[in-house]
């Protein structure tokens, strides 16, 4: 337990090692979705401090590194077109489409602008009428609603020079692709907090019965992340598999009613293609019918794209925790943050990035990776 | 940006018919929706993802996560520049080629 003193409170991050100590027989499995969990994991060390028994698979949960290829092509050729100002989150900037990113499409004189809020993006849609503001909608749960109030109040206000390009992803579908796959290892779930603060955890009880799985509501601090071990694997050696809340200070168990509420309206529960994993049944939200108008993908003509995913990226794998990073032949090599091969290597929650940044080519971690005062 | 920060509302104003708070993120200002949280109030603080407040939280727990968040450099990723940032990550690339 070297580098304890490192966490916020070393005293109770020993106690909940401990117990995970005391309480583990066997060896166990256990995925985080979030990729925010990940990158916390993986800073902390907090994998290299747990017994030997309990191992910690990544999962897909990071909203840039499974938007689909096709998508962020899509993108790019919107971006690119004279009439358009295309605004996204940040973290967009730098994802590889098939032959560039949008980094480079502002370069070459696309209209590109990073907005914080998707409020932003209709803001810019009121100050230039003669202009087409489409933003980038991507996101899980937590940046569905307000992607969706948004659209909503373009409809509202009537401001008709705005449309949203939707990708929009969903957790427990993912969550029960991955049980039902052939090769999977995974034996409890660390849910994502945030998440749930917006759906709350009306969805998992029935997913966790038919899977026989144990699903612990977890935030993203590392005493969270060591809560959520601690009773995901107390309830796996007792031979449970419920849905337990570790993050009851944002998440109740109705989540964000208004927040549901919107998104009902707004969106409607598709199939959706994840990068590297392929589609998985009704895992995605689109806009309804009613605000088809304000679809990019429909005001724009970007059919007949064709992709073209790296060969050497194994990203898939590591979204779906059949591989680490750094059992990628390019990580670290040909695949770098500067030079990224997959979504994961781009974004700061992909496991990738993560494990380069902290971890550089499976090396032990070091206290000088760990700025944590 | 999958980020969700606790903020302390600062002041809350009906904006176009939608109400809005300015909210304190350790020292970042930002304009945020309170369309999700109607009852937010002045000196509360709420969990906030993308420009918008999704879940209440209380003093203690918000002061611990933005104390961390700090630490961590998590708010300048989440408020900082992210042209720059996206340059930054883009020069090795260029100078590898
Ligand atoms: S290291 Fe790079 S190439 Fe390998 S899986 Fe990760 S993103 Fe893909």
């Amino acid at each position: 337990m070297k580098y304890l003193e490192e966490f916020q409170n070393p005293e109770l991050a020993r106690g909940l090692l401990e117990d995970i100590r005391a309480t583990v027989t066997r060896p166990w499995a256990l995925m985080e979705v979030c990729g925010g969990q990940t990158h916390t994991i993986i800073r902390h060390g907090i994998d290299q401090l747990l017994p030997d028994e309990v191992e910690l698979i990544h999962g897909p949960g990071c909203p840039v590194c499974v938007t689909p290829l096709e998508v962020i092509d899509k993108a790019l050729e919107i971006a690119g077109r004279p009439e358009v100002i295309f605004c996204s989150f940040g973290d967009m900037l730098r994802v590889p489409g098939t032959d560039r990113d949008l980094f480079r499409v502002r370069g070459e004189g696309g209209d590109v602008r990073v907005v914080y809020s998707p409020l932003d993006a209709l803001r810019i849609a009121r100050e230039n009428p003669h202009r087409e503001v489409v933003f980038f909608g991507i996101g899980f749960e937590t940046t569905a609603p307000p992607n969706a109030m948004t659209v909503y109040q373009a409809r509202k206000h009537g401001i008709e020079n705005f449309s949203m390009l939707v990708s929009h992803v969903r957790v427990p579908p993912a969550i029960d692709a991955i049980m039902n796959s052939p090769d999977c290892r995974v034996q409890g779930f660390l849910a994502a907090g945030h998440v749930c603060s917006v759906m709350g955890t009306v969805e998992y009880p029935e997913l966790a019965a038919r899977h026989r799985v144990p699903i612990v509501v977890t935030g993203f601090e590392p005493l969270d992340i060591l809560e959520g071990i601690r009773r995901t694997v107390r309830q796996l050696e007792r031979g449970e598999h419920t849905v337990e809340n570790a993050y009851e200070r944002a998440v109740r168990p109705e989540g964000n009613p208004a927040a549901r509420a919107m998104l009902e309206d707004v969106f409607e529960v598709t199939d959706r293609a994840w990068r590297g994993i392929g589609v998985i049944p009704q895992s995605g939200w689109r806009l309804a019918e009613r605000y088809r108008d304000y679809d990019a993908e429909h005001r724009f003509d970007v059919g007949g794209i064709t992709t073209l995913e790296s060969e050497l990226c194994r990203s898939g794998e590591v979204l779906q925790g059949l591989i680490k990073p750094h059992e990628c032949e390019a990580f670290g090599t040909t695949c770098t943050p500067r030079n990224p091969l997959g979504a994961t290597m781009v974004s700061t929650e992909g496991a990738c990035a993560a494990y380069y940044l902290y971890r550089r080519l499976g090396t032990p971690v070091t206290p000088e990776a760990i700025p944590v005062g | 940006m999958c980020l969700a920060v606790p903020g302390r509302v600062l002041e809350i104003e009906e904006r176009d018919g939608t109400r809005m708070a300015v909210m304190d993120f350790g020292g970042v200002v930002k304009d945020v929706c309170l369309e999700y949280l109607p009852d937010l109030e002045v000196g509360e603080y709420a969990i906030v993802h993308v420009g918008f407040a999704l879940q209440r939280l209380d003093e203690e727990s918000a002061r611990r996560t933005l104390d961390l968040f700090a630490e961590l450099g998590l708010l300048t990723e989440e408020f900082g520049d992210p042209w720059e940032a996206a340059a930054a990550s883009g020069a090795g690339e260029e100078a590898a080629r």
